[in-house]
């Protein structure tokens, strides 16, 4: 037995742990001999990228898209066409002429930098603060009111709340109230348009409050994972209704989440309109040619209330909000690069202030002399087909009109 | 509420005036013999029935046996060869599934388009709306009806409403939805249930419950052509225990027509999936079946011309009785049909318990039950 022992001893080599390795199948990494947490970075989290400074100047040439004036005209035009007609529909809920509504105030430079970086048959998947997208891609004011006001013309038939915009002919899909569920929509969205070749890609808009959902947790995985061609676009604008970022979450923001899927992130300025457009162009761009998403965090501040059922004044200074307003605009800083250039003057902002206004004042009146929708689309589009037992529900509602039409407010709507 | 409910009430061979209530695999149930209760003595894991195919019929083309799991995996490769857009997703089924449902499918068909999703149904069904109002053919597939739950904001709040809200500028028709359902033997509070009831609550959906594998491909066949969102529960305890030959090539049964299986005058029985187990045994009365292929509301109209009939209505689910289909169904025949009634309308359903596991032999409605319940409607 003793010469068995030693025969094993000396089979046995002079071991070196260091070259093992890690097998397992869920992580391809080294090993570590010392115990030590991996800290999060709050403190100098991910840097903000930005192309202008707070005055309009470029800061570093080479980033400079160098947009033709044409372009950043009408950039410019549509964030203050946006703004105008925030103004008078959120005026028009205060005096009860809409039922809802909510502004865009200090987001602009989020839609439109990013809208215009895209292909105009891109698919757009937005929460509810994305108008400018919309309007970029020309979406007339007539159809922005006729969804407001419900009217006959609305393209949504009359049946949602204000601001719940959609259109199929500009890509972009119908606003739901629930947060966060589009963000795995457009991952299977983009998955079914990368399978068609036709170089078309998927951009998913959403809050920082919104991202806490489950939902944005399963369309971050799912995107990433299957290879889909997308970008998510995160408006951290600081607040979801009333509650900070720093009780929405303790990481470093959105952007920081990115890598955890496996995705490429960044962080901009979403108050440089330039920055915004050059990160969603080059997103795109890779996203389409390397079939993987890409997360983009605009910072940016929601100026306005969240909507016109909040007063913002409850949880927030005046002075704060003066700041954001005064001090760091979209609108603002891209006047600055414009009238640095000689591109827009003070008569120009006068005479277009003033148009743009008149052509709003118009499409608000047009809409709010229409007439709402027949109450027979009450029953339509619930299927694609009607059935035989919505068919007796509504028979039985116009039977009861009928009798008590007095009660009801049939002069409103289209018979 | 549009559900689609595979209802089948199905005749009994043989020499019972009664015909038979629920799925095929009621009728060898029929002869309530001494052997038949020595039978529901049997081990536990052994089924309490014994599935009775349907004749074979060549009306749909040439046929082959298939039990029901490959009846799916059937109707998926035909629609994955006709149409370039459809895609399988959903936990497990690159490998073929955990119910051996999409067996094959990723080989013949490529990892784009059967492919696995990581484990989360909210994304699972969230994905398949996108992919669905992108323009694919969108089949989902939950892994168990009981883990459906984390995608209900998704099917009823999304799915459902996609259409109407959008003034039919978008739509996810292209969706389907599939999921095992139903008790198993074995399967206790989190394998075994019926979660029908939440979603006929809800207007947009479709659903579709089977009865075998025949009515399983041509339901599913309807269900991913038709175009609204569907969801297509399955029988799990049929995945292997149904056997009955069906047909190789595509084929539709119409989502909502009902279909009479056999006339009766006494009693008219209703139920869907695999609850057809329980039939009367009397055999002095003549009982007619109702064969529903959807829960569609219109389809009622053949259940209330039956009722009309008979004048006593049971109907038999394994869901909990309290806010189950059965309440639905009840509430419109006695609507329709109060002059008609000679007896209350019957519900012979599962408990308002959650699904338990050693008690299952006792929760279930079985036939028994259903035959008691008859005799009193009969007596009333």
């Amino acid at each position: 037995r003793h010469s068995l022992c030693a025969a094993v001893q000396q089979q046995q080599q002079p071991f070196d742990s260091s070259l093992e390795k890690p097998q397992f199948p869920g992580a391809s990494a080294e090993f570590v001999d010392r115990l030590e947490f991996i800290q999060p970075n709050v403190i100098s989290g991910i840097p903000v990228y930005r192309v202008m400074d707070r005055q309009g100047n470029i800061i570093n040439p080479s980033e400079d898209p160098q947009l033709s004036k044409e372009t950043v005209l009408n950039f410019y035009q549509k964030m203050t066409l946006l703004n105008t007609m925030d103004r008078i529909l959120y005026e028009s809920q205060r005096q009860g002429r809409i039922s809802f509504y909510m502004t865009n105030y200090g987001e602009e430079g989020t839609h439109i930098g990013s809208a215009a970086a895209l292909e105009s048959n891109d698919l757009v998947f937005g929460q509810y603060r994305e108008a400018g997208v919309l309007m970029y891609r020309g979406f007339p004011l007539d159809l922005f009111m006729a969804q407001c006001y419900a009217n006959a013309d609305d393209l949504g038939k009359g049946r949602q709340m204000p601001v719940h915009y959609g259109c199929k002919d500009l890509h972009f899909v119908t606003i739901s109230s629930p947060l966060a569920t589009q963000i795995p929509q457009a991952a299977g969205a983009a998955y079914a348009l990368k399978r068609e070749n036709m170089n078309r890609a998927v951009i998913c808009y959403f809050g920082e409050g919104a991202a806490s959902e489950g939902d944005a947790h399963a369309g971050f995985n799912f995107s990433a994972t299957l290879e889909c061609p997308l970008i998510f676009f995160c408006r951290n604008n600081g607040y979801a209704i009333s509650t900070p970022t720093n009780e929405q979450y303790r990481g470093d923001g959105i952007a920081a989440r990115g890598p955890g899927y496996g995705m490429l992130s960044i962080r901009v300025d979403g108050n440089d309109v330039f920055a915004v457009y050059n990160a969603t162009k080059e997103a795109r761009r890779r996203a389409v040619a390397e079939n993987q998403p890409f997360l983009i965090e605009a910072m940016t501040y929601r100026i306005g209330h969240h909507s016109t059922s909040d007063d913002s004044s409850a949880y927030r200074s005046v002075d704060e909000v003066n700041y954001w307003d005064k001090q760091d605009h979209p609108i603002s800083r891209l006047r600055h690069y414009m009238t640095a250039r000689g591109w827009w003057s003070e008569d120009d902002e006068r005479s277009w202030r003033n148009q743009s206004r008149k052509t709003v004042m118009e499409a608000f009146e047009k809409a709010e002399r229409r007439l709402k929708p027949n109450p027979e689309l009450l029953f339509t589009d619930v299927y694609q087909e009607m059935n035989p037992t919505l068919a007796k529900q509504r028979e039985s509602l116009f039977r009861h009109i009928q009798q008590y039409k007095e009660h009801y407010p049939l002069d409103l709507y289209e018979k | 509420m549009a559900a689609a409910a595979r209802l089948f009430i199905r005749g009994a061979h043989s020499t019972l005036a009664i015909s038979g209530v629920g799925t095929g695999k009621q009728s060898s149930l029929f002869k309530l013999s001494a052997g038949c209760s020595s039978r529901l003595k049997a081990q536990r894991h052994v089924a309490h029935f014994t599935f009775q195919p349907d004749p074979p019929t060549t009306e749909y083309g040439a046929t082959q046996k298939m039990n029901l799991f490959q009846s799916i995996t059937s109707a998926l490769d035909n629609t994955l060869a006709s149409d370039p857009t459809a895609v399988i997703f959903g936990e497990d089924v690159a490998f073929g599934g955990v119910f051996r449902c999409t067996v094959g499918l990723r080989d013949k068909y490529g990892k784009d388009r059967v492919f696995n999703t990581p484990l989360c149904e909210q994304g699972i069904v969230g994905f398949g709306i996108g992919a669905a109002t992108a323009g694919a053919t969108a089949i989902a597939e939950i892994q168990f009806a009981d883990y459906i739950f984390p995608a209900f904001d998704q099917i009823v709040n999304e799915a459902a409403k996609y259409r109407y809200r959008s003034g039919n500028l978008f739509d996810c028709g292209n969706l389907t939805i599939r999921a095992p359902w139903g008790c198993v033997g074995h399967g206790s509070l989190y394998h075994s249930q019926s979660p029908e009831a939440y979603f006929v609550h809800c207007p947009g959906i479709k659903v579709v419950i089977p009865r075998s594998p025949l009515q399983a491909k041509g339901l599913l066949l309807s269900c991913i052509a038709d175009n609204n969102p569907c969801l297509f529960f399955e029988p799990k305890i049929l995945y292997r225990a149904a056997v009955e030959q069906v047909p190789v090539d595509s084929y539709t049964i119409p989502l909502s027509q009902a279909e009479v299986l056999q006339e009766g005058s006494d009693l008219t029985l209703v139920a869907w999936g695999t609850q057809v187990r329980d039939v009367a045994s009397d055999t002095s009365r003549s009982v007619s079946p109702e064969h529903f292929r959807s829960m569609l509301n219109f389809s009622l109209v053949h259940v209330f011309q039956s009722v009309a009939r008979t004048g006593r209505l049971l109907i038999s689910h394994e869901a909990p009785v309290t806010g189950g289909f059965a309440a639905e169904i009840s509430s419109t025949v006695q609507e329709e049909c109060f002059l008609n009634l000679e007896a209350p309308i019957a519900r012979v359903c599962g408990y308002d318990t959650p699904f338990p596991h050693i008690f299952e032999p006792f929760y279930i409605p079985d036939k028994w039950k259903c035959f008691d319940a008859i005799k009193r409607m009969i007596n009333y």
